[in-house]
């Protein structure tokens, strides 16, 4: 069989950088699919992209900005309505231990 | 002090810019307002929406990079940042990454008379993040509330390179750039508000040795702060690579009620912020026009106006930095000095008179002083030429400040004008000696004190008007007769 | 029945008096009641709403003073629209109560123009897929046949076009997510030039590849709603300062001197025969009007899916990190700290095919594996659009099979990787920024619409729309109607 070319290991992380709660099975469906689809993104190898630049922008544009003028915000009551955990004024979260 | 170690510090300095509208929005920068009431989609990071890049900002941006003798990049691009925090509304910041607005550039500083050039390896534009509040510390906080009036604000980012080697100039590094985005108008420069902000990066190395360790420092809201820390980081550095300790790579806070620092968390590892180019906004390619324009209109910077102080005004040192720390005061002084003899006694005046009585040294606050630069080189002459005396002058300016009006008015008005004349205060001097025969004793006894007490008894009976160079000279001639 | 017809028929007896806006805005509301439980195409019926909007629209007719070509005409928009007032789900479970504060510009637009939304449509959650099975909610059926699939992502916009549940829809396309669910249910359906219509409010799922176009009964209704859309929109800074030409005027000028070129890797093993026979027999009714047909070859094509499959996760990745259940959306309650909060409610907020792209394409763009997958995916994005410029040299547009099949079943694509193979046709034209439209052309022997797909220069609409009503006239395939049963 072919090396894999994604360890569980690297799913563990790759699920911490994007903050996904995954269950062990939901882990192993992922590594496997997540697997072939690498192999098959693999094909890109081949191609010789040597003095290719990369494409950031579909259609060409530079310098698009506008002018310190102010807008109006938007009410706080809109601000806040949406909000999971409203604290008076504040969007409300649960404790911060770091990393 | 480190001895065999040479110690390498780099500073990131963040300044919040003085645009009316956010980095990539139109609500207003505007400090203190009520929370979330200066917010809209786009800067809380809500669904489907878009940025617009703030003009002003990257032309603050630019005349910064200019002032600080930096290459501008013309191409130069923003970037996603990503790290998941709840002051994060999109929980990655629009910086700049590998292709910033500006880079190599230099600022010059002084620290005890020698002179030392610290490199700037680049200068970008950001947004700035939310404010969270603890309850509590944020050790021991169950909850923490966001508030974004402040998510979106512009922000430049100054990056020095790791040419500082004490704390005394990273000091002087932070005074000099404050000074410089001050007097471009581009930010307040206020490190205990928090609209500048810097972070350390300090390491130790043997002298020709292998850099060592860096450690990074943060909250640190003062130039002293500043200082401080490094100051205690270079002990604890120093210590423990003296005892074989290993310096652990991380990130450790200034606690300035403890003077120490602490480790945050240990970052054996570097984050990963998986930059890539901002795919919602198109590049940027900055016209040479654009930056001739900005150039030309760059102002006589703090460092160039000090020397030109004290080359054509003759102050010194410490007189030069106090006159040049705002622009509103350095202008309030050169138009006060340039017509007058005496330009060391307007600075004198300005720095201890005038500095006391304005609410600020910004431009609004100098300009709003009732004294203007005219009229204080006014007061001067007339203290010139004799015509009143220091002491009286302190009333005049006193009274000049309550009316406005210029110096020779209140004094003609009020009679202030100085006694010169010898006959008239031949005879005054006469009295006091007689009145106060026991002093006059005590003085020929050897008592010098007592010619001070007789000085005051002749300006008490002159109501302060008689010239003290007269008074001492007839006292001196009359009481050697005696 | 006011909900056979199309936009410009409708707007013809409005004006002419035959028929108000409340009567067709009432009468899709009633088709909605009765048919939409075996659709399944809309999460949100706004009917309230479109019936005050619609009565305003009686007014402006009855005085004389319309908008223009879409005053009062019933609408629907697909669910990843920022609505003001109206949820708006994306699909997800992760959005279930998010009511937004603002309209999307194209929103706006629309309701300037006049149009009576009649409600929010059911996709793939956040536009990640190619069936509409990705719904958080429920599967939207093909109208053509029930058992299977609409297309996706804006299964719902395409199904309710197929089935008279409004006029014309909104969708929009990253990869192909107009143009095939368009070509699956028999519908005109537009994808503009990158930049042509503004992104401001469209719930975003790859920054440099989504668009938004239209889904319609035939090809002069598709221009009318490109026409009320397009244009330059401050809000977005990828929108394009380019004016709007006037589509519906130069639609009947035929295709008489056209250069067409056929691109020889799409014809590849894994086309469907009757697919295949529908796009040559096609190319040949467009000769008989005088178009001039002729090989052309985009060699990176094959590459295209790859570099799409790398390019779209690492932006969606980088979109979706704000669903973090802090300002709105989901919160799963319970969680022992920050860190523990924003696991579970993304793990829990998240359907699998989302959770599996932002896998990817935080993979994609991690330390160390950038330059290998995202940075080699630009490169080779670069190497697509040239393929197309260079056949653009030589030809005017270019005509092709939208999907390499048609609607399959409910079910019957499981596995992520066969699913993507969907978009094989479509997604090149993304990565380019091109214009692309899907027209019906025809059907399987079994009933099933197969689309055919005309592909254009940048900001050259115009011409799609052009050719795509040329061949439209000579063949009528818009004209049949797939028979549901109220």
């Amino acid at each position: 069989m072919a090396e894999p070319k994604i360890t569980m290991k690297e799913v563990d992380h790759v699920a911490r950088l994007a903050r996904l709660a995954l269950s062990d099975a939901e882990k192993e469906r992922m590594r496997r699919e997540l697997d072939g689809i690498l192999s098959y993104i693999d094909k890109l190898r081949a191609l010789d992209t040597e003095g290719v630049p990369p494409t950031s922008h579909a259609v060409p544009m530079t310098n698009v900005m506008r002018e310190d003028e102010p807008a109006p915000s938007l009410p706080q009551a809109d601000m806040l309505a949406n909000a999971p955990d409203r604290s008076g004024e504040f969007f409300r979260v649960p404790r911060i231990i770091e990393e | 002090m480190s001895g065999a170690y040479e110690v390498v510090i780099g500073l990131e300095v963040h300044a919040q810019l003085l645009t009316r509208t956010k980095m990539f929005c139109g609500c207003s920068t505007v400090f203190g307002a009520a929370p979330n009431t200066q917010t809209c989609p786009v800067c809380q990071g809500m669904p489907g929406t878009l940025p617009v890049i703030n003009r002003r900002a990257v032309e603050f941006g630019i005349t910064t990079a200019l002032a600080i003798n930096c290459t501008v990049n013309a191409d130069n691009r923003f970037a996603r940042k990503h790290y998941y925090y709840p002051d994060m509304p999109k929980n990655y910041q629009i910086s700049q990454y590998e292709e910033p607005l500006a880079v190599h550039g230099h600022l010059d500083i002084e620290v005890d008379g020698a002179a030392r050039r610290i490199g700037i390896e680049r200068l970008h534009l950001e947004e700035d993040v939310g404010k969270l509040i603890h309850e509590g510390s944020l050790e021991t906080a169950q909850s923490s509330q966001v508030d974004f009036n402040r998510a979106g604000v512009p922000l430049m980012e100054i990056v020095s390179k790791p040419d500082i080697r004490t704390s005394e100039e990273a000091g002087a590094y932070l005074r000099g750039l404050r000074a410089i985005v001050v007097y471009l108008g581009v930010c307040d420069g206020n490190m205990e508000e928090g609209s500048m902000r810097c972070d350390a990066n300090i390491s130790l190395r043997l002298h020709g040795g292998e850099l060592g360790t860096k450690v990074e420092v943060k909250n640190m809201n003062s130039f002293r702060n500043v200082q401080h820390a490094l100051e205690y980081e270079i002990k604890r550095q120093t210590r423990a690579l003296e005892t074989g300790e290993r310096i652990v790579q991380e990130t450790r806070l200034w606690d300035p009620d403890k003077a120490q620092t602490v480790s945050m968390r240990s970052k054996e590892f570097a984050h990963d912020y998986r930059y890539f180019p901002e795919p919602d906004l198109p590049p940027l390619n900055i016209e040479p026009a654009l930056i001739e324009r900005l150039r030309e209109s760059l102002p006589e910077l703090p460092a160039a106006r000090r020397q030109r102080f004290r080359e054509v005004y003759v102050l010194n040192a410490h007189d030069a930095e106090v006159a040049t720390q705002s622009r509103g005061l350095a202008d309030y002084f050169e138009e006060a000095a340039k017509d007058s003899s005496n330009p060391k006694a307007i600075a004198n005046w300005v720095l201890n008179e005038v500095l006391r009585v304005v609410p600020g040294d910004d431009e609004k606050a100098i300009r709003s002083c009732p004294v203007k630069p005219a009229n204080l080189a006014g007061l001067v002459t007339l203290i010139e030429d004799g015509t009143i005396s220091g002491k009286i002058a302190k009333d005049v300016f006193e009274k000049m400040y309550r009316s406005g009006e210029d110096a020779r008015t209140i004094v003609l008005r009020e009679g202030l004008t100085q006694v010169a004349d010898a006959g008239a205060l031949g005879a005054v001097v006469d009295g006091v000696l007689a009145e106060h025969a026991k002093v006059v004793e005590d003085y020929k006894a050897g008592k010098k004190a007592a010619l001070g007490f007789l000085v005051g008894q002749v300006m008490k009976a002159t109501a302060g008007k008689a010239s003290p160079g007269v008074v001492n000279s007839l006292l001196a001639e009359k009481l050697s007769k005696l | 029945m006011l909900t056979d017809l199309t936009i410009h028929e409708l707007a013809a007896r409005f004006r002419r008096g035959d028929a108000t806006p409340t009567q067709a805005a009432r009468e899709y509301l009633d088709r909605i009641a009765a048919l939409d439980s075996k659709v399944k195409a809309y999460l949100t019926v706004t009917g309230e709403a479109a019936l005050a909007r619609a009565a305003e629209a009686d007014a402006r007719f009855k005085s004389g003073t319309p908008r223009g070509p879409l005053d009062g005409v019933p609408l629907g928009l697909k669910d990843v629209f920022c609505t003001r007032g109206v949820r708006t789900t994306c699909g997800s479970k992760i959005l279930e109560g998010f009511v937004p504060p603002y309209d999307a510009t194209v929103v706006a637009r629309l309701v300037r123009a006049g149009a009576v939304i009649l409600g929010k449509l059911n996709m793939d959650e956040f536009a990640m897929g190619s069936s509409t099975e990705n719904s958080a909610y429920f599967t939207t059926r093909n109208p053509w046949d029930l058992s299977r699939v609409p297309g996706g992502s804006s299964g719902g916009s395409a199904a309710a076009v197929a089935a008279d549940l409004a006029a014309a829809t909104l969708g929009t396309d990253t990869g192909g997510s107009i143009r095939q669910p368009a070509a699956f249910c028999g519908n005109v359906g537009l994808k503009p030039t990158y930049g042509r219509v503004s992104r401001f409010g469209l719930i975003a799922f790859a920054s440099s590849l989504d668009q938004v176009g239209p889904f319609a009964k035939d090809v002069l209704d598709a221009a009318l709603m490109l026409q009320a859309v397009a244009g330059h929109d401050p809000m977005d800074s990828t929108s394009a300062a380019i004016p709007v030409p006037d589509y519906a005027a130069e639609l009947d000028g035929g295709v008489r001197g056209l250069r067409v070129g056929i691109p020889a890797e799409y014809f590849i093993e894994g086309l469907d025969a009757e697919v295949e026979a529908a796009v040559r027999a096609a190319v040949e009714t467009l000769e008989g009007l005088g178009a001039k047909t002729e090989s052309v070859s985009l060699p990176h094509t094959e590459y295209g899916l790859a570099a799409y499959y790398l390019i779209a996760p690492a932006e969606c990745s980088s979109n979706l990190a704000r669903y973090d259940g802090v300002k709105y959306g989901l919160r799963v309650p319970g969680a022992r700290d920050l860190i523990d909060m924003y696991s579970r409610t993304r793990g829990a907020g998240f359907g699998t095919e989302v959770k599996r792209r932002v896998m990817l394409g935080t993979y994609a763009l991690s330390a160390g594996y950038y330059d290998a997958y995202y940075g080699k995916a630009q490169k080779v994005r670069t190497l697509v659009q040239r393929d197309f410029q260079k056949a653009f040299e030589r030809v005017d547009v270019i005509v092709a099979p939208t999907t390499p099949s048609v609607a399959f079943k409910m079910g019957e694509r499981a596995d992520p990787l066969s699913m993507y193979l969907n978009d094989v046709f479509t997604i090149p034209v993304n990565l380019a920024g091109l214009p692309g439209l899907s027209v019906p052309a025809g059907f399987t022997k079994s009933g099933l619409p197969i689309g055919l797909q005309v592909i254009g220069k940048a900001f050259d609409e115009a011409t799609l729309l052009r050719t795509a009503k040329a061949y439209e006239a000579a063949t009528r395939w818009h004209e049949r109607k797939p028979g549901l049963a109220e």
